[in-house]
């Protein structure tokens, strides 16, 4: 018994070590190739590198411009997420508080945007009627919209676990709404707003369907429409692809092993609870 | 202070004002301006033969869509690869997500945490960083998984993944799946463990093996979970563009190409009418699905 214990744990193991390798082997080849020579990394084998050619990444910073591109995605992500879950945060607090009739078909307007499309023919014409299309300001705008659904969604199921007390309270203490929500509330909801600031920065960081949209100019590229426009020029030298993939995806990958617990509690919070 | 009539309104009407709506207007107006009036707008010019080859935009009735329905065209390919892409990546996804949950959460007691967030990376990933990893590893000759194929003498499955008309749409699911499967695997875990042990303790004493079990306790109270998981992957599925962008771009021919792609090309080729036809259509669909998910998620409505 205690032996077909054991050794059912130890096949539960090696299939969940396979399903965790099988998961990030591509992380892996990504990281050995982008230190190898143009020719060994011809065929992205699984190998080490023979010689190691940390060169490969001052080249894709020079050729890629990738300083650029980064600088880019930093203010696009930072901005977007930050206006985002500052503009859910208030929405999804009254529309949570006061529960009538008209807040909640507003509630459910709002984040209907998790499920619908967008029309890119004709934002477009807003785009351009606004004078937003191919300028920064414009494509921070439409990442925080993008993410102004799922985020109302996230803060107003947390909204409903801070007691109602705590906003009379302050109103016997003479706040008006504008106090009670930056100062009282807003301080309580950090988990979720760090949750859905965290979800909003990857989202934008990791897009690249906004940019090959409504940004035109390179100098306003982030780093993944960077990394493709680089592929189609380096095509034969993965070396130097991987290089370019590996600086792109270290800031996610430093932020989803820093911030896993907010990321992990943040999807499954509304699929579980709901 | 640009606050101040908020204030004022507040101090006269008590109970209401505590939380005035204009809390909701910064969101209400980015929304409404730059994601449900295009939408809206979009179903007008879909009746039009607005392009960039002209400026004059005439009302032309239905004949946007009269030349998508036609069979001729390869218009109804996009929606029977789209549909097909959904209700394949829906069902690999499910299963191959419930087995992992059911791995973490019965099989192995160590470690947990660990597995999980290893399966989980390449949900993080960008979407075209994986589809440029996969056009390495998937490459006929020299790719990764054929090399691997070829080692353990299985040359007669090595074939031109991505290359192949035939199979190119279903490689690309099966690389959608890779990434998108962690996703559906936490959120099974997060719906096991909010099963009570003591049902499975019962059903021991009562002498119900592994099979019992799981057919009679873990999927009845698991299916909320997996119905959200479901609507999920097919809002997620319906509108899939980046992974395919990434890989085939819609080729070989019009082998892989969907609904979204098929609007960036009428997007990139000046078909302004008629693409706005095809995001319309698609527009109509996922209202009708974003119905049902908000029916899910949202708990009982509770009046104050």
């Amino acid at each position: 018994m205690a032996h077909r214990r054991t050794f059912r744990s130890i096949a539960a193991h090696l299939l969940a070590i396979i399903a965790s390798l099988i998961a990030i082997i591509p992380v892996y080849l990504i990281c050995v190739n982008a230190l190898k020579s143009s020719a060994q990394s011809s065929s992205m084998g699984i190998e080490f590198p023979n010689e190691l050619h940390l060169e490969n990444f001052a080249t894709v910073i020079e050729q890629g411009r990738l300083t650029t591109s980064f600088l880019n995605s930093m203010l696009y992500a930072s901005s977007a997420s930050i206006i985002a879950t500052l503009f859910a945060a208030m929405a999804a607090f009254v529309l949570s508080r006061q529960r009538t009739r008209f807040n909640r078909f507003i509630y459910l307007f709002l984040i209907m945007g998790i499920a619908l499309p967008i029309n890119f023919f004709t934002l477009t014409k807003i785009m351009q009627i606004t004078h937003l299309i191919n300028t920064k300001p414009g494509i921070i705008i439409l990442y925080a919209t993008l993410q102004l659904p799922f985020a109302i969604f996230l803060i107003y199921g947390f909204v409903e676990s801070i007691p109602r007390e705590l906003d009379e309270a302050a109103t016997m203490d003479g706040c008006g709404p504008v106090r009670i929500f930056f100062s009282v509330i807003m301080p309580l909801l950090t988990p979720v707003l760090v949750t859905t600031g965290i979800l909003s920065f990857l989202n934008t960081w990791n897009d690249f369907i906004m940019p090959l949209y409504y940004l035109n100019s390179s100098a306003n590229w982030p780093m993944t429409l960077a990394v493709y426009n680089f592929f189609g020029q380096y095509k034969q030298s993965w070396n130097l692809v991987s290089a370019d993939i590996l600086l792109t995806i270290l800031p996610v990958l430093i932020i989803y092993l820093a911030g896993q617990r907010f990321i992990l509690s943040g999807m499954t919070s509304g699929a579980v609870k709901g | 202070m640009g606050w101040d009539p908020v204030l004022k309104f507040g101090s006269t009407m008590k109970f209401r004002s505590r939380y005035p709506i204009s809390f909701a207007a910064p969101a209400l107006v980015l929304y409404g301006v730059f994601f449900i009036l295009p939408s809206l707008g979009g179903i007008i010019y879909a009746f039009t033969d607005w392009s960039s080859y002209s400026d004059e935009v005439n009302f032309v009735g239905l004949k946007n869509f009269v030349k998508i329905f036609t069979p001729g065209e390869h218009y109804l390919g996009y929606f029977s690869n789209t549909f097909l892409f959904t209700i394949i990546t829906i069902i690999i996804k499910t299963v191959v997500g419930l087995a992992l949950a059911l791995l973490l959460n019965e099989g192995v007691k160590k470690f947990v945490n660990l597995y999980r967030v290893m399966i989980y990376v390449p949900v993080v990933l960008p979407m075209l960083v994986v589809g440029l990893m996969f056009r390495s590893i998937l490459n006929p000759a020299t790719g990764l998984f054929n090399t691997f194929l070829r080692a353990i003498g299985l040359d007669v499955i090595a074939m031109s993944w991505l290359v192949d008309p035939h199979i190119a749409l279903y490689s690309i699911m099966f690389v959608d799946s890779w990434k998108g499967v962690g996703y559906i695997m936490v959120i099974l875990l997060a719906g096991l463990q909010t099963i009570p042990k003591d049902y499975y303790e019962a059903a021991k004493v009562d002498g119900a093996n592994g099979w019992w079990r799981f057919w009679f306790i873990t999927l009845p109270l698991l299916m909320p979970a997996l119905s959200i998981v479901t609507v999920l992957n097919m809002l997620y599925g319906l509108r899939i563009f980046d992974i395919i962008y990434a890989t085939t771009n819609g080729g070989p021919g019009y082998a892989t190409e969907v609904l979204q792609t098929g609007i960036f090309k009428a997007f990139s080729q000046g078909q302004y009418g008629l693409g706005t036809a095809l995001s319309s259509i698609l527009f109509v669909i996922l209202l009708i699905a974003g119905y049902g998910v908000i029916r899910l998620l949202e708990p009982k409505p509770v009046q104050q």
